[in-house]
């Protein structure tokens, strides 16, 4: 099947560098600490966060920082055929582990011990990238909560079909069976947290698909930027100032 | 998530700051060096496709077995591959029984993702009737002990039982030809799996502020670890799976020396279990000789693969024994082994067909070097 055509378009008529539309919205979930929702293309998601509060189960407590928990779940009807169960699957259980280490690692948890931040992330559709979704909501919803950061996280999914190197697959690039890289990044250190790569790569071409999806991420930390701080600015006229 | 708590309250903050001051003068507290891997062992069990393997104190059983089953409905004509994991407590107080924690679903993700996506295993050689019955091959994983590094000692028990895994042969039969015969061992040879190529993990640790690189980690390095990644290389250079789950941040320069030093350790590895699934394959061999008392009295048993020659004969005969052929077999290197049996098989057959025609025995003797050879005299 053809992925890239020979005009050099893709199956959505979008260009190989080039991402879908992003769309981010903040504070969804008014009982919550923090809450955003964040659109990539299709793929639409919500995340909530909760805390620091005090932690529930005491024996799980760490006395010098703060607990992180993190869970991921795709609603039944996020996907074309119904799901039967939303989480508790084999892959939820390692996207909320893989979330959960890639925020802890941002998060300054040093200065919130013996408490706990609860990162609730739900995909309400998917078309391909929602792990990098989800970071980039969780991202917004830990800024929305106020809960000191080193720096944003952003995450973007790269692949490489036809011997091109494609930026942001959605589902249906995704289940050809190519290469699928996905890269979280902290943009201002510039250090790659999370990389995930499934599917045959030789080392060379991974290294410019890593770098494309690296590119895609800078491009969403400007975006994001560009939401906090407009956020920002209403949260500012409401208060009168 | 307890798994990783527990692990944490073990380790002292001395213990910690040992580890981390002896890195920065590139000494590991089991004495190697920052890119050095532990010992390797593998064995093999009793059954085709079971598999065990000792990264240094790591112990890992993998064992594989095949059953035929209805095929997904979106891959109608290719096999399953299904992986699981048991991570027994006895391996690690902080090991739960009965429903598996988030390290063994990574375990089992990363090893399936090693194996399923890089196309290591054929599934399509797996369809026996297309839509209607294909092979599911399961490999089971089971931590016996955990001295660290799971991952890579559990992918290395996998590829070993796989490699040594052998499936019972199936035909299409019946009237109508949709029925499916499958062939118990003893009637026909079971078939090996068509394995492209080995898919190795390799899992980095990065300890310490600044980030230093340790190969293999053990248990205590482990607790200690700021970020961990698992770089899956074949031989070939190609790299098949890379799972980085969150942790310290590391420069994208950081990435590709990882990438590079992977696919070095992964050839080695390779050979390793290339060698022993050989050791164990002529071993195996060499098991299923049967012995012949001959007319002559002339037997030297070393064997080598006989089974097929065994069916020629009774093919022939009926019976093996006290008839007039004589079967001697002489076997002095392993690698001719493999190369070898085909050609013997091929001498058989003919002079099978050859039948009652005397004296063309294939008295090739090869004296004084390395030969395989089969003499069948029809007096």
């Amino acid at each position: 099947m053809e992925f890239v055509n020979p005009e050099g378009l893709r199956l959505d008529g979008r260009r190989p560098l080039e991402m879908r539309q992003l769309r981010a919205q903040i504070g969804a979930v008014a009982k919550a600490d923090g809450s955003a929702v964040f659109e990539m293309g299709n793929t639409k998601v919500i995340a909530a966060v909760y805390g620091p509060r005090e932690v529930q189960n005491r024996s799980q407590q760490i006395n010098d920082q703060a607990l992180v928990r993190c869970e991921y779940s795709m609603a039944n009807f996020s996907t074309g055929d119904r799901r039967r169960k939303p989480k508790g699957d084999r892959r939820s259980t390692e996207i909320s582990l893989v979330i959960r280490q890639t925020m802890e690692a941002c998060i300054l948890t040093h200065l919130m011990p013996r408490s706990q931040i609860d990162i609730y992330v739900q995909v309400l559709q998917a078309d391909g990238g929602t792990r990098s979704a989800c970071i980039n909501a969780a991202t917004l919803a830990l800024a929305d909560a106020g809960i000191p950061m080193r720096d944003l996280v952003t995450s973007c999914s790269a692949g490489f079909l036809n011997s091109t190197p494609l930026l942001d697959l959605n589902y249906v690039e995704d289940s050809a069976g190519g290469p699928d890289v996905t890269v979280g990044i902290l943009p201002k250190l510039d250090k790659v947290t999370l990389l995930q790569m499934d599917a045959k790569l030789p080392i060379d071409t991974f290294e410019n698909v890593m770098q494309l999806a690296v590119e895609g991420c800078k491009a969403i930390a400007n975006y994001i930027r560009e939401v906090l701080l407009e956020n920002t600015k209403q949260l500012e006229y409401r208060r009168g100032l | 998530m307890d798994g990783r708590l527990a692990n944490r309250w073990r380790l002292t903050v001395n213990e910690k700051k040992f580890i981390e001051t002896a890195l920065a003068s590139n000494l590991r507290i089991d004495g190697r060096n920052p890119l050095e891997y532990r010992k390797i062992i593998i064995k093999f069990g009793r059954e085709d496709g079971s598999s065990e393997v000792q990264l240094g104190q790591t112990h890992v059983m993998g064992f594989v077995t095949g059953q035929l089953v209805q095929p997904y409905q979106d891959r109608q004509n290719e096999g399953m591959l299904l992986i699981f994991t048991e991570f027994s407590p006895m391996a690690d107080p902080s090991f739960d029984p009965g429903h598996p924690g988030e390290s063994a679903v990574e375990l089992g993700r990363i090893v399936d993702r090693g194996l399923r996506d890089s196309r290591a295993v054929d599934t399509e050689s797996l369809c026996v009737l297309s839509g209607k019955l294909v092979w599911a091959i399961r490999i089971d994983l089971h931590i016996v002990d955990n001295g660290g590094n799971l991952i890579d000692a559990a992918n290395i028990a996998a590829l070993a039982a796989l490699l040594t895994f052998r499936r019972q042969e199936c035909t299409l039969g019946g009237d109508d030809g949709q029925e499916v015969i499958v062939h118990p061992p003893e009637e026909r040879e079971p078939l090996p799996l068509i394995v492209h190529h080995l898919p190795v993990a390799i899992t980095f640790a990065f300890l310490g502020s600044e980030g230093k690189l340790v190969v293999d980690p053990t248990h205590s390095e482990e607790a200690v670890m700021a970020g961990r990644l698992i770089a899956t290389v074949n031989a070939n250079g190609d790299i098949c799976a890379i799972q980085k789950a969150g942790g310290e941040g590391v420069p994208q320069s950081a990435i590709m020396h990882c990438l590079k030093l992977a696919s070095m350790c992964a050839i080695s590895i390779t050979k390793k279990i290339n060698s022993a699934v050989e050791a164990y394959s002529t071993e195996r061999a060499l098991r299923k000789i049967k012995r012949h008392p001959t007319v002559a009295g002339i037997v030297s048993v070393a064997g080598s693969d006989v089974k097929e020659q065994n069916k020629t004969v009774e093919q022939v005969g009926g019976s093996e024994l006290s008839r007039h052929h004589i079967e001697r077999l002489k076997v002095v290197s392993e690698e001719t082994c493999s190369s070898r049996s085909n050609d013997n098989d091929g001498d058989i057959k003919s002079s099978e067909q050859g039948g009652t025609s005397r004296g063309e025995s294939k008295a090739m003797n090869f004296l004084g070097g390395p030969s395989n050879w089969v003499l069948i005299m029809i007096p």
